[in-house]
């Protein structure tokens, strides 16, 4: 960790089943608006700019490239982009503000599903030549990290359901969400299954939708908005690519990437202290097996957003959980908290952010 | 040689693995309007409330600004050539007997070039600002695609001169 980096802006599209009309410049000009808007800014006062989306959503090369329309990018900007969720680009803007050359960064991700068959788009991030050939769709995956939960005694139907009562309970406080209800566990129970032992309740909705986030350094920072959500702490860790070489009921990654973020002295240590955790489980059962990574006590406020089960954009999801767990952060709601992101088939790869209405100290410029 | 042995010997150097993803293409509210336009036989752009520049075909946003281009601004059926090139390399598909020309076509009000056929002029006649005019298919074959732009023709108007096309080259 080097100077202090903090979220000072956060905004998203309504999320929903199908943008039917407009594209994805579109659904992202608005988006970029706000955030800059809402501190004063324009795309000329950034330093950077990142973005985290992938092609294969839909199905046209470069479209990140058009995407650009979006922050209009004349005189010529610093930018990159990740083909990953927008939570890794803004683990990349945040190692740039580190360094010390820029004090601001606009981050975004934009992600539609609905142009593609996502099922089939998502087998084609497996193993090209012994597992996508076989097509295993995500649900798939997802249910048989499930059944493996449950053989292991860890976990019943009946938490996937609390989970997602819970969660779709919380985003009817959230005006961008895309699942919402007030149903029991118990009805939730009713569900048909889609993949045993996975009920409808317990996978997330496909979701058309764009989020984007200001990082600003040091004292801009904090001449920017009274309580800018600090982050004290990012890391990210990956697991194998072979599914058959993980524990699937397990997520180290998320555990050691929780050490990185500074949130545990050490892989040993007892459980994360934040007041709120927003965690990017895009299956009801995943937040049990980050919870239990990150070892997160009944205090903590677990994806009072709602979670990735009200909506799940893919590349912007993850984003938006440290968007949210800003956003408690910077309207005073929490002192603390965490965001994270997933990637890949089963929580395959992991970022935790942690954020603090405490500036921390300034450590200088550099490693 | 054992069997396995005799197999190592044999690399497998190829697999084929099919992949085949369909997409639903969403051409956007701003270039839905402009396919619009193309079928009714018009030419519509959207200007920058910013910089003002008209674009065609519009894309919703403004590249340069970042901002929504809100303003419908119908453009003229005319305009002038502002570079363009001789096809003379014969390749499989072409349904146009070469030479021909493809040029860039700044239409009269807009400030980016569209691309297009130049037609009913020998090929080494064309050049840096012709005037030019969008002849169109039957009304009754208008359709929301590019193809209902047969191609442009001179208009048989004095040449552009240069200075009004320099900035758009």
């Amino acid at each position: 960790m080097t100077r202090p980096v903090a979220v000072v802006s956060f905004a998203q599209s309504k999320n929903v089943r199908r943008e039917d009309h407009r594209n994805e410049v579109e659904v992202l000009l608005p988006v970029v608006g706000e955030v800059l808007g809402n501190v004063g800014l324009t795309k000329d006062d950034m330093g950077f700019v990142c973005s985290g989306s992938s092609d294969y959503l839909v199905g046209a090369p470069f479209s990140f490239v058009m995407a650009l329309d979006a922050v209009g990018v004349w005189p010529p900007m610093r930018e990159s982009h990740v083909e990953m969720d927008g939570a890794w680009a803004l683990y990349e803007a945040w190692t740039l503000l580190c360094e010390g050359e820029i004090d601001t960064a606009l981050v975004y991700s934009f992600g539609r599903s609905s142009p593609g068959e996502l099922l089939r788009v998502l087998a084609l991030q497996l193993d090209p030549y012994y597992m996508a050939p076989l097509w295993p769709d995500p649900v798939a995956l997802a249910a048989l990290q499930a059944r493996a939960l449950i053989d292991e005694g860890r976990a019943s139907e009946a938490d996937f359901a609390e989970v997602a009562a819970r969660s779709r309970r919380a985003a009817m406080d959230n005006p961008y969400a895309q699942v919402t209800g007030d149903r029991s566990p118990e009805e939730l129970l009713a569900d048909d299954y889609v993949v045993a032992p996975l009920r409808r309740h317990a996978l997330p909705p496909i979701t058309d939708g764009a989020a984007a986030i200001v990082l600003a350094a040091g004292d801009r920072a904090s001449a920017l908005i009274e309580r800018p959500a600090w982050i004290t702490g990012i890391d990210h860790r990956i697991e194998p690519h072979a599914l058959g070489a993980r524990d699937l009921t397990k997520s180290p990654s998320t555990r050691r990437a929780a050490v990185g973020a500074r949130l545990l002295a050490d892989e040993a240590s007892s459980s994360v202290d934040v007041e709120v955790a927003e965690l990017h489980a895009p299956f009801a059962h995943q937040e049990l097996i980050l919870r239990d990574a990150l070892r997160l006590s009944d205090k903590v406020s677990v994806n009072p957003s709602g979670g990735a089960l009200a909506a799940n954009a893919m590349m912007v999801a993850g984003l938006v959980r440290i968007g949210e767990a800003a956003a408690r952060v910077m309207d005073g709601r929490a002192s603390s908290a965490l965001g994270h992101a997933t990637s890949g088939p089963c929580l395959q790869q992991n970022l935790v952010c942690a954020l603090s209405a405490q500036r921390p100290a300034d450590e200088g410029v550099g490693r | 040689m054992s069997s396995v042995e005799a197999n190592a010997a044999e690399p497998v150097t190829t697999i084929v693995t099919p992949i085949r993803v369909d997409y639903q293409f969403t051409a956007g509210l701003a270039q839905s309007r402009f396919l619009k336009g193309i079928s009714e036989g018009r030419f519509l752009g959207q200007r920058c409330p910013r910089c003002k520049k008209v674009y065609v075909p519009p894309r919703g946003s403004c590249p340069t600004d970042g901002v929504a281009t809100t303003d419908e601004v119908v453009l003229a059926n005319k305009g002038t050539v502002t570079t363009y090139c001789v096809v003379n390399v014969p390749f499989v598909g072409q349904s146009i007997e070469i030479p021909y020309i493809c040029a860039q076509v700044l239409l009269d009000g807009a400030d980016i070039a569209f691309m297009g056929l130049v037609q009913e002029l020998p090929a080494d006649q064309v050049r840096m600002g012709l005037r030019v005019e969008a002849v169109w298919v039957e009304p009754s074959e208008l359709a929301p695609n590019l193809s209902s732009v047969k191609y442009f023709r001179p208009t048989g108007e004095p040449d552009a001169e240069y200075e009004s096309f320099s900035q758009y080259l």
